[in-house]
C-alpha cells in the first residue's frame, strides 16, 4: 500500500507545479527546497512553472507499474515549458498519432492512478494538447 | 419569496469532457428501439476523469472569467451523486489544486441532478450574510447507468461551476430572487454501496420531474409578480429533450426562450452539472439586462429556482474562457466497449 504521506507531500509540485526557484541563478527545484542545488544560494523563493510548453519527446507505455495497469496503453511526453524547464509527464486526451514535435502543449489535472489497496486517488498534472 | 439582495455571479465556467458514445450504439447492442432516443449522443469522462477533475476545469474556466484573485475565494462547494469518495470531500481537492484560501468552508452536497444548485443556494446566502467576498458553487457528475437500462442512454459527465461575490456593475449576472420546492417523492435512488441506481421509470415524471420542477416556477414567478413576458430565457434541468420542452407547454413558455438552454441533446443528463451547463450556454449569448430563470430538479425530490438578470460585465468576459459550444466541439466518439473500460463497467 502506498503512504498517503508520500503523495501528500507532493501537492504543490503535482496539483500545481509549484515549488522553488533560485533568486540568484533562477533554477527551479520541484517541492520546498532551503539551498539551491545549482548554485548553493539560500535565497530561494516559491514559484510556478507555467502551465503551457512545447511537446518534445513522447513513448507509449504499454507495460505499466502497479496501480496504472489498466490505463495501459497510456503516453508517457517529455516537454519543455515555456520558461525552458523540462518535465516528464502523462499526455492525456489524444492519441499518439495526434501528437507531433514541438506541438504546443497545456496542464491538466487528472487521476494519476489509484492504489491497489488503500484505493486512494492520486491526482497530478497531465499535458494534454493546447486548445 | 426569499429575495437575493445582494449576490451575483462574476465568473461561470463549463466541463464536458471530449468522449461521446452515440445512442445508436447502445441501442444496438441491447436490441432497443433507434427511432425514439432520448438524446442524440452523450458525454463520457476518460478513465482518468471523475467529479474532482471535472470541477476543477470548470472551476478554473469560472476563476478565468471572474478575474478574481484565487487565493481570496473562501468557499468551495461541490454537488455531485458520484463522489470519487464515500468520506473525503471533493471541494477540499478542488481548492488545493486551484490554489484557493486555506480559509475556506467546503463541504459536498447530495440532491441528486439538483445538489449543484443547493451549492449555488449555500454560496449566495454566504456573500449576502458578509461571511465570504468570494465562493464557488459547482455542479458535476460522471452519471452512473446500469449497463441496459433506459438510463444508460442519458447518464452523461460533466461539470459547471460559478463564482459567486457581491453584485457590482461589472458582474455577469445578478441574483434577484431563489425557492425551493421538495417533498419525499421515491422516483430514483441508489442505497449506500450499490453501484448504480433504481428509478421509478415512468414515475420519474408527473409526480417527480414535472410537478417539482412547475411548482417551483410557479412559486418564484407567482410569489414575486413575473410573467412568462417578464423572462428572456428558462434553463430547466434536462433528464432528457422532451421534459424541459414539455414544462414549457404547460406554463405557456415560448419554445424560444427555452431551446437555447438545451444541451442533454448534445451531451445528455450531467446530472448535479445539467441545469447549471444549460444557464452556462444561456449567458454564453444573452445581453446584458435580460432575465434568466434557472430551475433545477433533483430526485428525491425537489427544484430549485433562482431569477438572475445579466449585467455589463458578461460581455467583456464571456470570452476569457470557452464556450459551452467551444467545449462541446472538441469530441471523439468512442464504441461501446471503450465507454465500458472508462467508465470502470468492466470487473474482473
Amino acid at each position: 500500500m502506498s503512504k498517503p504521506a508520500s503523495y501528500w507531500r507532493l501537492r504543490p509540485f503535482v496539483y500545481r507545479l509549484e515549488g522553488s526557484r533560485c533568486v540568484k541563478c533562477g533554477h527551479f527545484h520541484p517541492l520546498v527546497r532551503k539551498v539551491c542545488r545549482r548554485c548553493g544560494s539560500k535565497n530561494l523563493e516559491r514559484d510556478r512553472l507555467p502551465a503551457t510548453g512545447i511537446l518534445r519527446h513522447f513513448t507509449v507505455v504499454s507495460q505499466a507499474q502497479q496501480g496504472m495497469e489498466k490505463n495501459t496503453p497510456f503516453i508517457v511526453a517529455w516537454v519543455e515549458m515555456d520558461d525552458g524547464s523540462k518535465v516528464v509527464a502523462q499526455m492525456t486526451d489524444c492519441e499518439p498519432e495526434d501528437l507531433k514535435p514541438a506541438m504546443k502543449v497545456e496542464t491538466v489535472v487528472r487521476k494519476i492512478k489509484v492504489d491497489g489497496e488503500s484505493r486512494l486517488i492520486f491526482y497530478g498534472i497531465k499535458f494534454r494538447p493546447s486548445a | 419569496m426569499p429575495r437575493i439582495s445582494d449576490a451575483a455571479i462574476l465568473g461561470y465556467g463549463c466541463y464536458v469532457p471530449r468522449y461521446r458514445i452515440k445512442g445508436y450504439e447502445m441501442a444496438k447492442l441491447w436490441g432497443k428501439s433507434t427511432s425514439e432516443l432520448p438524446v442524440k449522443e452523450k458525454a463520457v469522462a476518460g478513465f482518468d476523469e471523475d467529479t474532482v477533475t471535472m470541477s476543477i476545469e470548470a472551476a478554473r474556466h469560472a476563476i478565468n472569467r471572474a478575474g478574481v484573485d484565487p487565493s481570496k475565494i473562501s468557499a468551495v462547494h461541490v454537488g455531485t451523486e458520484s463522489k470519487p469518495y464515500a468520506v473525503k470531500p471533493s471541494g477540499t481537492i478542488v481548492a488545493e489544486v486551484l490554489g484557493l484560501s486555506r480559509k475556506t468552508t467546503s463541504a459536498d452536497f447530495e440532491f441528486a441532478c439538483k445538489a449543484g444548485t443547493e451549492a449555488v443556494q449555500m454560496v449566495t446566502a454566504l456573500v449576502e450574510a458578509g461571511r465570504i467576498e468570494y465562493g464557488l458553487a459547482i455542479g458535476a457528475d460522471t452519471a452512473q447507468g446500469r449497463p441496459g437500462d433506459a438510463l444508460e442512454f442519458t447518464a452523461a459527465s460533466g461539470a459547471a461551476a460559478f463564482v459567486i461575490g457581491k453584485n457590482s456593475r461589472d458582474c455577469i449576472a445578478k441574483f434577484e430572487y431563489a425557492t425551493s420546492y421538495v417533498s419525499d417523492t421515491p422516483d430514483f435512488w441508489r442505497r449506500s454501496y450499490e453501484r448504480y441506481p433504481m428509478h421509478g421509470s415512468r414515475f420519474t415524471g408527473e409526480p417527480a420531474y414535472f410537478h417539482h420542477t412547475i411548482s417551483a416556477v410557479s412559486t418564484i414567478m407567482g410569489e414575486n409578480g413575473f410573467s412568462v413576458n417578464d423572462i428572456d430565457y428558462f434553463v430547466f434541468h434536462q433528464p432528457n429533450v422532451k421534459f424541459p420542452l414539455a414544462v414549457a407547454k404547460v406554463l405557456s413558455i415560448p419554445l424560444e426562450k427555452v431551446k437555447p438552454a438545451i444541451v442533454a441533446d448534445q451531451i445528455g443528463n450531467t446530472y448535479a452539472a445539467c441545469s447549471m451547463i444549460g444557464l452556462v450556454k444561456v449567458l454564453d449569448r444573452a445581453e446584458p439586462g435580460q432575465r434568466i430563470l434557472f430551475t433545477s430538479y433533483g430526485s428525491g425530490a425537489g427544484s430549485d429556482s433562482f431569477l438572475l438578470v445579466t449585467c455589463e460585465g458578461l460581455e467583456r468576459r464571456r470570452n476569457l474562457a470557452p464556450t459551452f459550444d467551444e467545449m462541446v466541439s472538441r469530441r471523439k466518439e468512442i464504441d461501446y466497449s471503450t465507454y465500458l473500460k472508462f467508465r470502470e463497467k468492466i470487473r474482473v
